[in-house]
């Protein structure tokens, strides 16, 4: 990310085009599997359908916490080091905790939406959910952190806080399965899996959404990085120096 | 030992300002004692002993986690009066320390505070421990520690931020969220007599050593973060 902004890299001018497009495909394949091929399901009938979302979704929705923790980690390493790639890591940290928070609502309520039909209930306090709406307040307050405190030590308090976060939930999940245990049990292997003729969907949808993930992952980061280059810019403006290319 | 040494000057000075001026702990007492109040009018307790019984262990912690809120916000609204905390940025003992010596004068606070209250809990509410009450000795001290060592180091994060009385609890809870279902299942436990408190016990001390071995790592960036 060191080019400048006026020259777009090849990264952005064909690559970025490129995987929207395929992402783009890949998601009508999903959707014309998850909702026209895959066969209805026997008891839930096509309610299920929303399964092929919330599954996918939900299950992404675990891998940013992995990034923004390593993103965090980063930071407060590189921050006496090497500044500018500390900015760095810290952009990919608020833009892994905001996919977070997004691929965590979705799934919220995905299975908020799934639960009532079926279970007859909108929430239950199980052990799953429990942990899960969990997390969605963890990074909430990570993301509420960084919003009011004031931009020069945001980056610090915020990588403490993704630390506490990622020893938290570990415990959070086995304290929660100690205590309540309706969730449907995981759907691959064992009693009640998934019949093979919904794998398709499922896999479709999956190779989609984590595609899509991705995308706006980068987008974010790099919307980030933008502003970085922004403010810095606009101290050095403001000291009335010449602004230099060092980001 | 040197450490010991600086943690037991933080500690006195801060038991001392307290001792002076006695706003905390005054503080909490009294907001405990209306939360109980306020909590009576939800049920009535004399009425629906079982009832009382299920959801006090509840009650309590919830009421001392709004009390501690208080008291936390307050012990490092001490520390910027005057650019001491700038002070204590310079000084060249580990930056721990003060952590440590603040947690341990927050957690006599609330302690102190917990002595007062339990009993006048049990009177309103017409509690007789059904279990073995002697565990609550072992409870009451664990949760708290829990509470404060996390609430300090937030207390000291949230420093930095706009409306910081509003973020201590919006962070705080969600991280407390495992030791907050520890304590009160363990002292639901010992009050109904249903289940042993044994596992929720291991919690809470796991979660103890874990987040004050974190807390006292992290403390540094934390203060040092100009």
């Amino acid at each position: 990310m060191q080019a400048n902004e006026n020259h777009k890299s090849p990264v952005t001018k064909f690559l970025l085009p490129l995987w929207l497009l395929g992402t783009f495909a890949v998601l009508a394949v999903g959707y014309r599997q998850a909702i026209f091929i895959a066969p209805t399901e026997a008891t839930m009938g096509d309610i299920q359908r929303i399964f092929y979302y919330h599954v996918t979704n939900a299950s992404l929705a675990l891998v940013p916490p992995y990034i923004n923790l390593i993103a965090s980690l980063g930071y407060l390493f590189w921050r006496g080091r090497n500044p500018a790639r500390a900015l760095a890591a810290d952009a990919l940290a608020i833009a892994s905790a905001e996919i977070t928070i997004l691929l965590t609502s979705i799934g919220l309520l995905t299975g908020i939406l799934w639960a009532r039909p079926v279970w007859g209930i909108w929430w239950t306090w199980d052990e799953r959910l429990t942990t899960y709406l969990l997390l969605w307040m963890l990074y909430v307050s990570y993301v509420l952190v960084r919003r009011l405190s004031s931009t020069g030590q945001a980056h610090t308090l915020a990588a403490v806080l993704s630390i506490f976060a990622a020893v938290d939930v570990p415990i959070t999940f086995m304290s929660i399965r100690w205590w309540r245990t309706q969730h449907p049990s995981p759907v691959f292997g064992g009693n009640g899996s998934l019949d093979p003729s919904m794998y398709p969907a499922v896999f479709w949808n999956l190779a989609g959404w984590a595609m899509w993930t991705a995308f706006l992952l980068y987008f974010r980061y790099a919307l980030e990085r933008r502003r970085q280059r922004a403010a810095a810019s606009h101290s050095l403006d403001f000291l009335g120096q010449v602004q230099t290319d060092e980001y | 030992m040197n450490y010991a040494r600086h943690v037991l000057t933080h500690l006195r000075k801060d038991l001392r300002l307290e001792w002076r001026t006695k706003d905390s702990i005054n503080g909490m007492l009294f907001f405990t004692l209306l939360v109980v109040v306020v909590f009576s009018l939800a049920f009535d307790p004399t009425a629906y002993p079982s009832i009382a019984r299920q959801i006090s262990g509840g009650l309590l912690w919830v009421a001392l986690l709004f009390a501690a809120m208080t008291a936390l916000n307050q012990s490092w609204a001490r520390e910027v009066r005057n650019h001491v905390l700038d002070a204590h940025r310079l000084v060249t003992a580990p930056a721990s320390t003060l952590f440590v010596g603040k947690a341990l004068a927050n957690f006599i606070f609330v302690s102190a505070v917990e002595i007062v209250l339990a009993p006048i809990f049990g009177v309103f509410y017409n509690l007789h421990p059904l279990g073995q009450a002697w565990l609550l000795i072992i409870i009451l001290p664990l949760g708290t520690w829990a509470l404060v060592v996390n609430g300090t180091f937030f207390a000291a994060l949230s420093l930095r931020t706009r409306s910081r009385e509003l973020m201590l609890p919006l962070v705080l809870f969600p991280i407390s969220m495992p030791a907050l279902l520890a304590m009160i299942q363990a002292t639901t436990a010992v009050l109904t007599g249903e289940s042993e408190p044994g596992l929720w016990l291991k919690l809470l001390i796991a979660f103890d050593i874990v987040f004050t071995t974190l807390c006292v790592l992290l403390f540094d960036f934390l203060l040092r973060e100009d």
